[in-house]
């Protein structure tokens, strides 16, 4: 007996709006300061009403072309009906049977060594607003539970995939393409931590029996995942739970409705949630204050065209297009999108896109690192790198010096540093390689002229006799280039 | 002329002549207020100082030659359902008996940009559910004419307090007809506006497609100035409608020229009182003296209406209701287990038997398995309603029909039958399924003397039309000028 | 349409609404619930397949507003109908 894991991730994630789904408060995260942002809107009182905000439709609309779903040309609003404390409605504003974008899919890398890729089918994604936030009195009297609306009427957009991923691994690496893809197009930072990526992970496992049967075990839908850390070593668990069960009891998917569990970070155990005997009956039905929204052909193109290159083509093409490794163009587009944009910008200029990675990934990154900075204040702008690099390529200058160049226009800091600084140190510091060849062969000439042994050396075979004549014409030429040196050596030995 | 019988308009003419203040006007209200209302329950707040303060106000700026808003100086009481800031909207529940609105509703501010004076908080059917007034958790709202009648409902308290004297103007609101229908037993004018008319922000939500606000006066001038002051699009509620607002008193006074006024042929409506279809035949023939040509219209799906109307409107108030919890405001109970039980009981205890009627008919229709069957189903013949309105109006401008199958029955008398309270809706109720705005004008007496309206019906947006049909009628009868004695 | 309503359903439609009833109340309630329902089965008699549901009276679509920010309430305001509160969190009893 052998079986295949089935995992399905239902994923909220907050719009980065600067106000609510439907109304003009905050969505800025407060949690210091409960109920500063709250409006009769969203607190619920009585006589109010929604408006939907513009700007959440649109970053909805982002959200959902780029996960390639399809955008239906007519959406509408409905109510989802259930008490609790945080819901002070008493209804969730949502969408049902008619939601803004659905038939979408994320490729995922699926193995990093033979680089096998496959495509997460999504079922749906819709607006809807969040909750309020619940605590718990942690004094431990236990008596009361506190109610946060602030976020209460955040926009969320829920995306909703077909159970096509296969494991703990697989689940992870949707979450992160996923973070990667929606904080690209800025429309949601996605952080777990803040709650503004929320993931609930549906396990079941297919069992193959020996008769050629495939039976399913009952569907676990696991809540309370803070990390995608989390989720992996959630689902890890509750696989083999699910496989102990399934020997234990043999009880199917027939036999055993959905069950709730939820993910106890601090014991690694998932644990079944007490007190949901029946599914909830939301009694959804079209909110009547609130218009449907329709969508034209020309609106979804206009979406389209915004939504700037994703990701996983961004890596494609910097693979093809400057010859990088995989290694390096996924370093790169790690960064985000400014400093991709940052490295596209000096491979352009310079020509060169290997050597720019080089630099973007080791010096620039290690800079960017040290001073806790983002690439878009990094002091050295992309075009005056590639300058520096311009030299190197022009064999004006070796790596070795466009480092000492680097540090010169880091260490300024009274003014930004320019194309024209460059020049100067180069001058200053006498770093430019010797581009007239007639000094640099009357060197040459001397060197060999002195050493006749060593020259004898290499001529019967011995290659490293070389390397001490090239430091001799080094030493006497301090800005000569060492392969220039040797190339020239070479040849006037040979 | 008494203050307390005069129409705002008239009053305005007097301030502006400076025969009268708006203090003077004011007082005059309150004076009645106190010494009758005692007997009536028109109101369920009085706010005494600031409106007198108001009124101060407004003849310092009459004085000063500032600019003033139309209403200005003029009291209207405000149905106790619309949220006033800083003043106590109850909506006749102990649900919300302490709740204090930090918020003024849209018209709210529209009517104090208009320099009204906000004079009270009028008596309802508690959350605007009955036809009353009765089911209010804090008094009975009896009718001016006869104090062992109902006022009407729900806005019952809003219909009293103009025909008693209390207040020129006031405003209700009307999901199946509770502005109309009281408006009628109370022999005055009340007027429901095409959907989205006016702003819903501020309105403490019953029915949502179908609750509208709208004013009650003494005649139909009055109703126009009102409804001016209170239309027009709210950003903050998205069902307002965009169109502009017409100036409804300019061309008041002019008649419909070749005016085609659509009758119900064969008047069959069970339990249809021979004095209300008397009184509605008498009107038709006071049009067709005036040259309008009347043509009998087919409503197909009218018998439809009341079973459409109470599947929808309870459906929307279970979910409009639900956020009664006593979380975050309203009543909560002192006793219970846990969470689930302090919802169940806060909910319990406070609110009344026909809210809980309606709450319980509501979540039973919206609910698993039977969604399809009832609301969905109610939502299709919504559209058949509907469309018989849009066929009609092809062949006539306006549609005139009884408000209601009776004068104003008994206090006590139905309100131990809910069917057949819902029964009385009948004519009513259509206008709201359809968005179509409806006017109740004083058309008639009972033997009892008890008042019998007549209802005007026209296309949405169509309010002018409405009006100007109204007032032609007005200008032919004396109806209107009646008062309780 | 079924119009005839068991005590249980009645007690799970209460359930559902929040509404903690007596026992009088749930009969009395059920009875009236069925006579209502038993008048509303006349919408059975037509033929509605082909007809659209008419949510909304008025037919608009595109309602938006921009995303623009507006002061919210000041905390006292948003707290000050609260039946139980510590001046920042509205109190509710401990959730199970």
């Amino acid at each position: 007996m052998d079986y295949t894991v089935i995992i399905g991730l239902e994923v909220h994630v907050q719009l980065q709006t600067r106000t609510k789904l439907f109304c003009s408060c905050s969505t800025k995260f407060n949690p210091d300061h409960p109920n500063t942002q709250t409006c009769p809107v969203c607190l619920g009182l009585p006589g109010a009403l929604p408006v939907l905000n513009r700007e959440a439709f649109h970053l909805g609309m982002k959200t959902g072309l780029a996960i390639n779903c399809e955008i239906p040309a007519f959406t509408k609003w409905d109510r989802k009906q259930y008490y609790y404390p945080d819901l002070p409605k008493a209804y969730q504003i949502s969408q049902y049977d008619l939601p803004m974008s659905q038939n979408g899919w994320l490729e995922i890398e699926i193995d990093p060594e033979t680089r096998e890729k496959k495509k997460v089918g999504i079922i749906r994604a819709h607006l809807e607003e969040d909750a309020g936030k619940n605590s718990h009195d942690e004094s431990g009297r236990g008596q009361e539970s506190k109610v946060d609306l602030n976020r209460c009427g955040t926009p969320l957009v829920e995306i909703v995939s077909e159970p096509d991923l296969r494991s703990a691994q697989e689940a992870r690496r949707y979450l992160e393409e996923l973070k990667l893809l929606l904080t690209y197009i800025n429309v949601s930072d996605c952080n777990m931590q803040e709650g503004s990526l929320r993931c609930d992970a549906n396990v079941n496992l297919h069992v193959h029996q020996e008769n050629g049967e495939v039976t399913p075990t009952p569907i676990v839908e696991i809540k309370n995942l803070n990390s995608f850390r989390g989720v992996e070593q959630a689902i890890e668990f509750e696989v083999k739970r699910q496989w102990d069960e399934w020997q234990k009891t043999g009880l199917s998917i027939k036999d055993v409705p959905k069950e709730t569990r939820g993910w106890d970070a601090d014991r690694g155990i998932t644990l079944g949630q007490r007190g949901k005997e029946e599914a909830a009956d939301y009694r959804y039905f079209p909110d009547p204050d609130l218009a449907p929204v329709t969508v034209t052909d020309e609106e979804r193109e206009q979406v389209l065209q915004e939504l700037c290159e994703r990701p996983a083509s961004r890596r494609e093409r910097f693979e093809k297009n400057y010859e990088l490794s995989t290694y390096d163009s996924a370093v790169i587009i790690d960064q985000g999108r400014a400093f991709a944009d940052y490295f596209e910008k000096v491979a352009e200029d310079c020509g060169n896109g290997k050597q720019a990675a080089n630099w973007v990934t080791q010096d620039v990154l290690r800079e960017l690192n040290e001073r806790d900075c983002q690439i878009s204040d990094f002091p050295i702008k992309p075009d005056v790198l590639a300058a520096v690099l311009q030299k190197v390529e022009a064999n004006e200058i070796t790596i070795k010096s466009a480092r000492t160049v680097f540090q010169e226009l880091l260490s300024q800091t009274d003014t930004e540093p320019d194309i024209n600084r460059i020049q100067s140190i180069i001058d200053e510091k006498g770093l430019g390689l010797v581009s007239d060849t007639g000094e640099l062969d009357a060197i040459i000439q001397s060197v060999v002229d002195k050493n006749a042994k060593a020259v004898a050396d290499f001529q019967s075979g011995k290659q490293a006799a070389v390397g001490a004549l090239i430091g001799q014409v080094m030493r006497e030429m301090k800005g000569a280039d060492p392969k220039t040196v040797r190339e020239l050596l070479i040849k006037k030995m040979s | 002329m008494s203050i307390t019988s005069a129409t705002a308009s008239e009053l305005l003419a007097k301030m502006n002549a400076g025969e009268i203040s708006s203090e003077e006007i004011t007082a005059a209200c309150l004076e009645q207020i106190s010494r009758q209302d005692g007997a009536i329950n028109a109101f369920l707040s009085v706010q005494q100082e600031a409106a007198l303060a108001s009124a101060r106000e407004v003849d310092r700026k009459r004085q000063a030659g500032e600019p003033l808003g139309k209403l200005a100086g003029i009291p209207v009481a405000l149905k106790d359902n619309i949220c006033s800031n800083g003043v106590t909207t109850t909506c006749a529940s102990r649900m919300l008996e302490e709740f204090t609105p930090p918020y003024d509703a849209h018209i709210v501010e529209q009517l104090k940009a208009a320099d009204a004076i906000l004079i009270g908080k009028t008596n309802l059917d508690e959350f605007a559910m009955g036809s009353s007034t009765e089911n209010s958790a804090f008094k009975t709202t009896a009718n001016p004419w006869n104090t062992a009648h109902a006022a009407g409902g729900s806005s019952g308290g809003s219909a009293a307090a103009v025909a008693a004297g209390f207040s020129p103007l006031s405003l209700g609101s009307d999901t199946g007809g509770s502005i109309r229908q009281p408006a009628s037993f109370c022999g005055v004018v009340g007027m429901k506006p095409t959907y989205g008319r006016v702003s819903r922000y501020g309105l403490v939500a019953f029915a949502s497609s179908l609750d509208q606000i709208g004013p009650f006066s003494r005649d139909v001038t009055d109703a126009a100035l009102l409804l001016e002051v209170i239309s027009g699009k709210d950003q903050r509620d998205t069902t307002s409608l965009e169109a502009p607002v017409p100036d409804y008193t300019a061309n008041l006074n002019q008649p419909l020229e070749n005016l085609k006024v659509g009758y119900i042929d064969n008047l069959h409506a069970e339990g249809l009182d021979e004095e209300v279809k008397a009184a509605t035949l008498a009107a038709l023939d006071v049009y067709k003296s005036l040259g309008a040509e009347l043509i009998p219209v087919e409503l197909p799906h009218a018998k439809y209406c009341v079973a459409t109307y109470y599947i929808i409107a309870p459906s929307e108030a279970s979910s409009n209701l639900a956020r009664y919890d006593g979380v975050h405001y309203g009543y909560r109970a002192e006793q219970f287990e846990d969470m689930v039980d302090m919802y169940a009981a806060s909910r319990g205890e406070a609110f009344g038997d026909e809210v809980k009627r309606r709450i319980m008919l509501g979540t039973y229709a919206l609910s698993s398995g039977y969604y399809d069957a009832y609301y969905l189903k109610a939502l299709k013949v919504r559209r058949l309603i509907r469309n018989d309105f849009e066929q009609a109006f092809q062949n006539v401008d306006i549609i005139a029909t009884p408000v209601t199958p009776t004068p104003a029955f008994k206090i006590g008398e139905l309100v131990d039958d809910p069917l057949a309270m819902y029964l009385a809706d009948i004519f009513t109720t259509s206008a709201n399924l359809s968005g179509i705005p409806g006017i109740s004008i004083p058309a008639g007496m009972s033997q009892d003397r008890l008042p019998i309206g007549l209802q005007l019906l026209a296309p949405p947006l169509e309010e002018e039309r409405l009006l100007r049909a109204a007032r032609m009628f007005e200008r032919e009868t004396e109806w209107h000028q009646q008062r309780p004695a | 349409m079924s119009t005839q309503l068991t005590s249980d359903e009645v007690q799970k439609v209460a359930q559902l609404s929040r509404l903690k009833l007596s026992d009088q109340e749930l009969e009395a309630l059920g009875s009236q619930m069925g006579s209502v329902l038993k008048y509303i089965a006349m919408l059975d008699e037509l033929d509605t397949s082909s007809i659209e549901p008419m949510a909304h009276a008025i037919e608009i679509s595109n309602v938006f507003r921009e995303d623009a920010l507006h002061e919210s309430l000041p905390r006292e305001q948003a707290l000050s109908n609260a039946p139980q509160t510590d001046g920042k969190y509205f109190l509710v009893p401990a959730i199970l």
